[in-house]
């Protein structure tokens, strides 16, 4: 069966819809009959990666693959690159501005909860030019 | 416990879900950082928090968080209590500090069971 394919466009200068692409994929996974745990991890996931988006990178687009066995969200941004992975995916490491903050994020969680919640994880980032996240929940 | 005795204990108004106070919560968490409720909060819980914006709602959702208590007097703006409406989330305010607040529902059982 092919999967089910979706585009969406991050802004990355309204925090306040920050997230909406995930709700979206939310609502399509449960209206699918996708069990709520798998539900739930792939919400965390692509939430916390949209919201990276958002906060360090100023939008990009995302595509959902949705598949019976696999979800696969992917992410592409022109922001600034992550110039050290290891850090990154240290718990509590973050280059998050005051400003962030003050809104509830920039804890240092964001990539290794989305680590956390996915079966596969796939960083490429070159500094500069962009990330590209592939994450993968198996169901 | 039932939400209605929630709203009791913590003397809250609520904004959003009146008709929902028969629900059951199980456990509590009270964080002002999203970051981490995303990170820690296992089961469907109840949020207290201080921090006051549209992403509480969202990181609700994304969580499967059914109720948000907002502490220390605050009062969301129509843009978060419309789009937790839209969401089929709850919530009230309590005058409650945070701490208290946990406290309080703390002491009367809520989310203690396991932990002894």
């Amino acid at each position: 069966m092919e999967p089910m394919k979706y585009h969406f466009e991050v802004k990355g200068d309204d925090f306040s819809v920050a997230g909406e692409n995930s709700s979206k994929v939310k609502k399509i996974l449960r209206q699918l009959g996708f069990d709520p745990e798998t539900i739930r991890r792939v919400a965390i996931a692509m939430y916390e990666a949209e919201i990276n988006m958002v906060i360090h990178a100023e939008g990009g687009y995302i595509d959902a693959e949705i598949s019976p066995d696999k979800v696969k969200i992917v992410l592409q941004d022109k922001g600034p690159g992550i110039p050290d992975i290891e850090k990154a995916m240290q718990e509590g490491y973050s280059t998050a501005t005051n400003s962030v903050r003050e809104l509830g994020f920039g804890a240092g969680m964001g990539l290794p909860n989305i680590k956390k919640y996915s079966d596969d994880l796939v960083i490429n980032t070159v500094v500069g030019e962009g990330t590209r996240l592939e994450i993968t929940v198996n169901v | 416990m039932k939400l209605s005795d929630v709203k009791e204990i913590l003397n809250a108004e609520i904004l959003t879900g009146e008709e929902l106070m028969d629900k059951e919560v199980y456990s509590a968490c009270g964080c002002d950082l999203m970051s981490d409720v995303l990170a820690f909060v296992k089961d469907r819980a109840l949020l207290l928090t201080g921090l006051m914006n549209p992403q509480v709602v969202r990181t609700a959702e994304m969580m499967d968080i059914e109720t948000i208590i907002f502490v220390r007097g605050k009062r969301p703006d129509d843009s978060i209590l419309g789009m937790a409406k839209m969401k089929d989330i709850i919530i009230m305010r309590t005058e409650y500090p945070l701490y208290i607040a946990a406290g309080k529902l703390y002491e009367k059982g809520l989310g203690n069971k396991d932990r002894k």
